[in-house]
């Protein structure tokens, strides 16, 4: 929701910028007719990776949330592949040229839709980064031999996928899901799949190799400490502002992750910069404060900024479903101007104030859906963020603006979820619960937030 | 009282302007008490339904039946002209009949349709006597028109209201909500649309016919305003004949021959004295008036339908609402059907099966106003029309009084929130056969989980083993039949625990 708002006034601000200049189309560009500070036409940061010599664009393109549209055939969602098209046009126009996807993101369509809009594009004009999702196998029974195949397929069926014969990044995905160490070396250790995919590189099928991180640390030090054997080309972790210094859950804080890289020159991918778009948009009073600070940069922008200011990021992954998000994301990394250190302590801040809400720390990646009983679960987490932010969550009945903030919070919530899909329904079967990289213990969040619905609801009338 | 007999031009004249002015706001305040589904109006409009004439007797509302019996005695029918909604919404559409070129004096003197009328009537009060209560509210004024506003004209508010919402939504605005439009009951429905074009076709041909022959509330009170103290009384002197007064009197009840109202027709519209061109009609005390007899000529009426009986096969009832479009990356989820109750559920506040069946004028003033998509009209015979309880959309909830706010009759005793929690209006089920622990090997207990009253307990489906499924046990002692259990059952589309209705609430 909140991205929403940005986006509305991001699109109002192209808008009105395009009039100006007479333009219809793309009126953003005209933008830097009437601004100076934030143009998109200036020149992409990039840096280079040690070990390859790629030149990478600081913004990199996250595949994740593609835009989606209803099915011809009226059976849900589909990607909106011309939609996909015009963006990754955009985007490689403007300097970006840095593709991360999966085999499981956007229910299992990214790649092939990253593919199509890709291949329409010189091979050396972008880099593909795709990971191995193995997690999926775990708890079947599988033996080590049958996790090897069933991985090895995964990996062939992407550059299929992909249409491409080779493949610049590859990751072992989320490294630390699920019991943590136990898991990755089932994954990857038992069924010896870590030397298939060096063999893999050797043969210059897999230009980079390297890993996604979420949980456990001890998966972390693990492959780390096996770098001089494998030689990690990068690392990919969860790296924003909140997450430096307090990161939620059983996840690390960046601030020693990345450390813990950098002492070995490797370098690093960042996801996760807006904590699944929350730091899009703060609480009324933070949005402010950095508003004073830099009134012409979207909040978002703080973040990007922040993450891009580490010399050993290689890029930092955004996924821009919508137009205004790439340009805003350029305007913000065409040059990226880093942070300086009173903007560090700023956001340091900010951080800490964040953490007074108790805010759900959902990042909306969708790997706990389906709920195989209907529950909307991210969208609930981000209408109760929404709330907190937009400070709609009251604790008492004697607050003066308990009324109307119980009104926007019942209306608002029937408005984003289904009333079958709203949080009472969730009956605890804890199915979602080894999915979520955050490890957020979702039933007992739906039950806290169902909880505070009742009280709402209990409280009507008085 | 004012003479009128000077009146020269058949403009409005200021008694019928008053009548107007005052039916108008009668008529769309109920009409807003059955459209408003936020509930805000009732604190200020709710007395308009408790002061309609059945729902005060049904009420016992002593106070409320000898101040309409009073107000009769003085002024004649005015209830019908100005309290009645379904009166003056005949009146509106004969008006609209009227308005056609050349049809604006198109009534007649015709008499009075007797046997017909105390036909009606005699039906009418038998049905009551004998607890047939969807015979009584086919007949009944109040109750026809709550169902024709509640089936015919709230959707349509409501998609109006919706676009509202839609609006707000985008921007950010919270003053609207959207709300759910949905067929309560078919059968219900199809009454609603045979009402609507019957009452329609005879107002649109014969104004108050249908008042003057169908209606029981109509003809008791015409019993009294043959005495009322005000009447409409023509001057036979001044009289001309020229029956400019009978051809707009939509009553049909004055007879210009003989210079004679039927004053047990009349429901005091004061048209007539602005249609007159030659004072002689005034609405005016008796001593005022020139003797004459008050006999009356018994000859057919015009108004030539009978009232259509409404077929009485209780169709199943379905629920019509859209198909909820369902995202790719979210499970879909089979609608919920309802359950076969052996005893149906009746709102806290009715008591018992009898007294709601005894009380309720089936005009869905609770139907309409519920919030949580419970309240349904019922579609077995013997309670047509008449509300019950169904937990398919939302469940009874305990903070919600509302059906026994708006009740008029006393079919729904008014409760307070704290009273509500203590009425046990049915029990909770257990369907062994759909419980998702036991059926899919999953934890649940969601119906434990929102329990209002903590009626129900997660025991071991197996007491010997430990880590056995849990399975519900309902303490019926504590259940209050609110429906949260059966509602938040993920079990679909029969839920694994349901609620048998109560014949006779109980306190606890």
């Amino acid at each position: 929701m909140e991205k929403k708002n940005i986006d509305r006034r991001q699109f109002l601000k192209c808008l009105g910028a395009g009039a100006l200049a007479g333009t219809a189309v793309l009126g953003c560009k005209s933008e830097s007719g009437t601004r100076t500070a934030n143009a998109t036409e200036g020149k992409m940061t990039y840096r280079t990776n040690p070990s390859t010599g790629d030149k990478v664009s600081l913004l990199g393109y996250g595949c994740m949330r593609w835009p989606l549209m209803a099915s011809p055939e009226g059976n849900g969602e589909i990607i909106d592949q011309e939609g996909v098209n015009s963006l990754v046009d955009y985007a490689l126009a403007h300097g970006v040229n840095y593709f991360d996807t999966a085999p499981p993101y956007c229910r299992g369509l990214s790649e092939k839709a990253t593919g199509i809009a890709l291949k329409r594009h010189p091979r050396d004009s972008y880099f593909i980064a795709t990971k191995m999702s193995n997690q999926s196998f775990l708890g079947k029974g599988f033996s080590p031999k049958q996790m090897y195949d069933a991985s090895v397929e995964m990996y062939r069926n992407s550059f299929v996928n992909l249409q491409t014969d080779y493949i610049d990044y590859y990751l072992l995905h989320i490294i630390g899901i699920g019991e943590g160490l136990p898991s990755l070396m089932e994954r990857f250790v038992d069924s010896g799949l870590i030397d298939f995919l060096l063999e893999e590189r050797r043969l210059g099928h897999i230009r980079n190799l390297g890993f996604s991180y979420h949980g456990d640390v001890k998966a972390f030090d693990y492959l780390l400490s096996r770098h001089d054997e494998i030689h990690w080309d990068f690392v990919q972790i969860q790296m924003n502002y909140v997450d430096w210094k307090h990161a939620s859950g059983i996840n690390h804080n960046a601030e020693y992750l990345y450390k813990e890289l950098a002492d070995r020159d490797i370098p690093v991918v960042v996801m996760e910069p807006l904590l699944g778009g929350r730091l899009a948009g703060l609480a009324e009073h933070l949005n402010l404060r950095l508003k004073e600070q830099r009134p012409e940069d979207s909040i978002a922008a703080w973040a990007f900024r922040f993450a891009g200011s580490f010399p050993k990021v290689l890029t930092v992954l955004s996924g821009m479903t919508y137009l205004e998000h790439l340009q805003d994301n350029l305007r913000t990394f065409s040059p990226l101007e880093p942070c300086s250190e009173e903007e560090f302590a700023l956001l340091e801040d900010t951080a800490l104030m964040m953490l007074q809400y108790p805010s759900v720390p959902c990042t909306a990646c969708q790997y706990c859906m389906p709920c195989p009983y209907g529950i909307d679960i991210p969208g609930i987490f981000a209408h109760y963020n929404k709330c907190l932010n937009e400070g709609q969550i009251t604790a008492s009945s004697q607050d003066e603006n308990y009324r109307k903030a119980r009104r926007a919070f019942l209306i608002g919530y029937n408005r984003s979820i289904p009333g079958l899909r709203q949080a009472n329904h969730c009956i605890a079967c804890g199915q979602c619960v080894p999915h979520c990289p955050q490890n957020i213990k979702i039933p007992q969040q739906l039950q806290r937030i169902d909880h505070y619905v009742e009280q709402l609801k209990l409280s009507s009338g008085q | 009282m004012l003479n009128y007999m000077d009146r020269k031009h058949k403009k409005s004249n200021p008694l019928a302007l008053t009548r107007k002015i005052l039916a108008l706001i009668f008529f769309f305040g109920i009409t807003l008490l059955f459209l408003d589904f936020t509930g805000a109006l009732h604190a200020w409009l709710g007395w308009m339904a408790k002061i309609q004439f059945l729902p005060a007797v049904l009420a016992l509302n002593l106070g409320v039946v000898l101040f309409l019996i009073l107000l009769t005695l003085i002024f004649g029918r005015v209830y019908c002209s100005i309290i009645c909604p379904l009166g003056v919404m005949q009146d509106l559409i004969s008006h609209a009949s009227s308005s056609r070129k050349g049809k604006k004096y198109r009534f007649g003197y015709s008499p009075e349709r007797k046997w017909l009328r105390y036909g009606f009537l005699v039906l009418f009060i038998i049905a009551l006597i004998a607890g047939i209560g969807p015979l009584a509210a086919l007949l009944a004024p109040y109750s026809s028109f709550g169902r024709i506003v509640s089936n015919l004209f709230a959707p349509l508010y409501c998609w109006g209201n919706n676009l509202f919402a839609m609006i707000a939504e985008r921007l950010n605005s919270y003053a609207f909500y959207e709300t759910e439009v949905w067929l309560k009951s078919l059968p219900t429905f199809i009454v609603a649309v045979l009402s609507f074009v019957l009452i329609f076709v005879l107002a649109w041909r014969g104004g108050r016919s249908y008042c003057n022959t169908v209606c029981p509330v109509g003809t008791i009170l015409g019993f009294i305003s043959r005495f009322s103290l005000l009447k409409i009384r023509i001057d036979s002197g001044k009289c001309t004949s020229c029956k400019l007064c009978a051809k707009g009197c939509k009553a049909s009840c004055i007879d210009i021959n003989k210079h004679k109202i039927d004053y047990s027709r009349c429901v005091a519209c004061m048209d007539c004295l602005g249609n007159c061109q030659h004072g002689a009609i005034s609405y005016s005390l008796r001593k005022k008036a020139k003797a004459a007899a008050e006999k009356k000529d018994k000859a057919p009426d015009k108004s030539r339908r009978a009232f259509l009986g409404v077929s009485a096969a209780a169709l199943a009832s379905t629920t019509l609402r859209a198909q909820k479009k369902v995202d790719g990356g979210l499970a879909a989820i089979e609608d919920k059907i309802v359950p076969e109750r052996n005893c149906p559920i009746v709102p806290a506040g009715a008591q018992s099966l009898k007294h709601l069946a005894q009380h309720c004028t089936a005009c869905q003033l609770c139907v309409s106003a519920c919030p949580n998509g419970v309240l349904r009209p019922s579609g077995k015979l013997e309670r047509l029309m008449q509300p019950e309880a169904s937990y398919e959309k939302g469940y009874c909830r305990p903070e919600c009084t509302r059906c026994s706010e708006v009740c008029p009759t006393g079919a729904i005793s008014r409760i307070g929130r704290e009273e509500k929690s203590s009425i046990q209006i049915g029990h909770a089920v257990w369907v062994k056969e759909n419980c998702l622990p036991l059926t899919e090997g999953v934890k649940c207990g969601n119906c434990a989980r929102h329990c209002p009253v903590g009626a129900i307990r997660m025991v071991k489906a197996d007491p010997a083993i430990d880590d056995s499924p849990r399975i519900p046990a309902v303490d019926t002692e504590r259940c209050i039949g609110c429906g949260a259990c059966e509602n938040l059952c993920p079990a679909r589309p029969l839920s694994a625990i349901y609620v048998e209705g109560h014949e006779r609430h109980r306190f606890i």
